[in-house]
């Protein structure tokens, strides 16, 4: 931003403050719900009169086996991580050839992935709900990591092919004159200048899996594969009659904190201008 | 080291467009072979084609005398220098120069060394460790060189490498390519699209036209007799003057006057068409009057403008003539002669440039008397381009 208009200067930051305000004011107040200890929780305070850990300590109590939060964490962690590297090496490929090759029915593979990418998922469910308990793989972690393919594949296609496209063919052509297999080309020249691009998808792929609901209350029936935001539905609070409101605010504000770190680490290769220089310019 | 043949080498791109065609060229060992024409001649396909990024559609393409019609890229042991540079922007420039040898399986002390090695030939030392985003245009270009240089590699293939590079640049490393290609004595086939330096840099050079080659021959050869209209008014800068003649007897009446034609074989009397170039009209008050009686003739002409360069004079100036019509020459109009400033060549009106000594009072708009040395007159069929005798 250049600071030398002033004008335009206080009304970005006056927008880009409203932006934050709006996007940033309820994980404050699920922040401050978590912190409050149980009969406080309706008092309409945005500070709490107590500060209590108490929600946070519940969601770990009993250890791995007991907590209703450990078993569903790290589940979520591995699904989200495996189903993104899978994403990512295969729509890699795709987007590669989609970008460099001509071949019959490339049209075709472009339309039925942004097809699939709109097609409501919860419309898919039902028939997978059968299918997964038929072929065994309900409640299981490859139970939900194809649909979870599914629907982020397109996606991560469709980001890669546009990042693809940005790189010079002469790149290629000279790692080939320069000796390069055509695999070595891909990984040691195409892949490099494609990180952006890949460490977006990735992080949009990530992101898809670990908000995702409806695939994993449906497919899932116990903590051995139910991931944290279907978890967080089969909470229950301190005795019969509590409401898990707080425990549920403590896990919402844990399960951003990955979301959180994955974002910091992967938005400084997000950078644009990687490519610049490869050719005259 | 090696000898690169072409043989009857064809391309014919998927669409149906044949961008080279039954292509026959050898190229010695060590050789600077420039391939030269305008845009869309086929220039490049045919270096692509050289270098295995183009299929070869029909002929034999060999290298030190083997086939390598089927090889990639990477089996044939040449090295290429693009048009944009292509370095690798993730790499450093010491990377960037040294990745061939590291795919080859180079040892790392050996890399470095090589690497070096190039970097001190091509002034490069200082720049080892930045990427090539950081570079100048110039230095950008060096990287592309080194990186071609350092794998020792039997063949140079060089795709229009200086047009990216401003005037002063391009003249500078001009004259540091032929050091480096003379100094290295490797095989370098160089594409290029300026007849300048086709000239300056070639040992020989092969004009292409409409993906046929034209001619090929050492620079003076092709100055001097260039084969057919085309490769006569590509050649040379500014370009030759083409002017209708009509022979008779030993007669050839010009526009600008008549010659003896003793030198002609076999060329029969008809409609003839004469170039002329530049250097070879003079301020006919500067030319010695001896020379005058032995040969050339003087006319009149009225100077529409004057370009002096310091070193030379250019005068432009009109000839009353039906004016030359050939499809050879048709390319050339949109090309080289625009640049020139000799373009028009199919109006009523022959526009001609003459190259004068500087010390000539030829001024704008004024009549001058010029001579026309007719000993250096080249003939071609107008029916065909080609040269006649």
């Amino acid at each position: 931003m250049k600071q030398d208009r002033p004008k335009d200067y206080a009304f970005w930051s006056i927008a880009i403050t409203l932006v934050l305000v709006f996007a940033l004011v309820p994980v404050l107040w699920l922040l401050s719900i978590s912190l409050k200890p149980p009969e406080q929780i309706a008092d309409g305070r945005v500070i709490p009169e107590t500060f209590s850990l108490d929600n946070y300590k519940s969601l770990f109590e009993g250890g791995f086996d007991e907590s209703p939060f450990l078993h569903p964490l790290v589940n979520s962690i591995v699904i989200a991580l495996i189903t993104t590297v899978i994403a990512i090496t295969l729509a890699a490929f795709t987007a590669y050839a989609i970008a460099r090759l001509e071949f019959p029915g490339k049209r075709l593979i472009l339309a039925g992935a942004l097809a699939i990418a709109m097609f409501p998922p919860i419309s898919t469910v039902g028939p997978l709900f059968d299918m997964w308990r038929a072929f065994g793989i309900y409640d299981t972690y490859p139970g939900l990591i194809i649909p979870y393919l599914t629907f982020s594949l397109p996606l991560a296609i469709y980001v890669l092919t546009a990042f693809f496209r940005e790189i010079p063919w002469d790149l290629e052509q000279a790692a080939q004159v320069d000796g390069a297999t055509p695999f070595q080309a891909f990984t040691k020249v195409i892949m490099p200048l494609a990180a952006p691009g890949v460490f977006t998808a990735a992080i949009l792929v990530f992101i898809f899996c670990w908000n995702d609901f409806v695939f994993a209350i449906s497919l899932t029936s116990s903590n051995s594969s139910r991931t944290v935001p279907a978890a967080l539905a089969f909470f229950t609070g301190e005795s019969t009659f509590t409401e898990p409101t707080g425990s549920i605010a403590a896990a919402a504000i844990l399960v951003t904190i990955p979301i959180i770190v994955f974002v910091l680490i992967f938005q400084r290769r997000i950078v644009s201008g990687l490519t610049a220089g490869a050719v005259k310019g | 080291m090696s000898e690169i043949a072409l043989e009857g080498v064809t391309k014919v791109f998927d669409d149906g467009y044949e961008a080279v065609k039954d292509m026959n060229l050898d190229i010695g060992d060590g050789e600077f072979m420039i391939l030269v024409g305008p845009s869309g001649c086929g220039k490049s396909t045919a270096l692509r084609m050289i270098a295995g990024l183009e299929d070869i559609t029909s002929g034999e393409l060999k290298i030190d005398g083997e086939e390598v019609n089927d090889r990639s890229p990477k089996d044939r042991d040449i090295a290429m220098v693009f048009q944009n540079y292509a370095l690798y922007p993730h790499m450093t420039v010491r990377e960037n120069m040294g990745f061939a040898l590291k795919l080859a399986g180079v040892d790392k002390a050996e890399i470095d060394q090589k690497v070096e090695e190039a970097a001190r030939t091509l002034d490069l030392e200082q720049h080892l460790d930045r990427r090539p985003a950081n570079l100048s245009g110039g230095q950008r270009q060096r990287v592309a060189m080194g990186r071609a240089i350092v794998r020792n590699p039997k063949a140079f293939l060089m795709d229009e490498p200086l047009s990216n590079l401003d005037a002063k640049l391009r003249v500078q490393m001009r004259t540091e390519v032929a050091r480096i290609q003379s100094d290295l004595e490797t095989t370098t086939v160089y594409v290029t699209h300026d007849q300048t330096e086709a000239m300056t840099l070639g040992d020989r050079v092969a004009v292409m036209r409409a993906g046929v080659l034209q001619q090929v021959g050492t620079p003076e050869e092709l100055y001097d007799r260039p084969r057919n209209l085309f490769v006569a008014g590509f050649i040379g800068s500014p370009a030759m003057n083409f002017m209708p003649g009509e022979i008779s007897g030993a007669r050839l009446k010009l526009p600008i006057g008549e010659v003896e034609v003793s030198q002609l074989s076999g060329g029969g009397d008809g409609q003839v068409v004469v170039g002329l170039r530049p250097e070879n009209i003079e301020d006919a008050t500067i030319v010695g009057d001896d020379l005058k009686q032995q040969r050339g003739v003087e006319f009149e002409a009225e100077i529409d403008l004057v370009e002096s360069l310091g070193s030379d004079l250019y005068a432009y100036f009109h000839i009353e003539s039906e004016g030359v019509e050939s499809e050879l020459l048709a390319d050339l109009v949109g090309e080289s002669l625009s640049e020139t400033g000799a373009g028009g060549l199919r109006e009523g009106q022959e526009r001609v440039v003459a190259r004068l000594d500087p010390t000539s009072k030829v001024r704008r708009r004024q009549k001058a008397q010029l001579w026309a040395d007719t000993a250096k007159l080249h003939l071609f069929d107008p029916e065909s381009g080609e040269r006649l005798g």
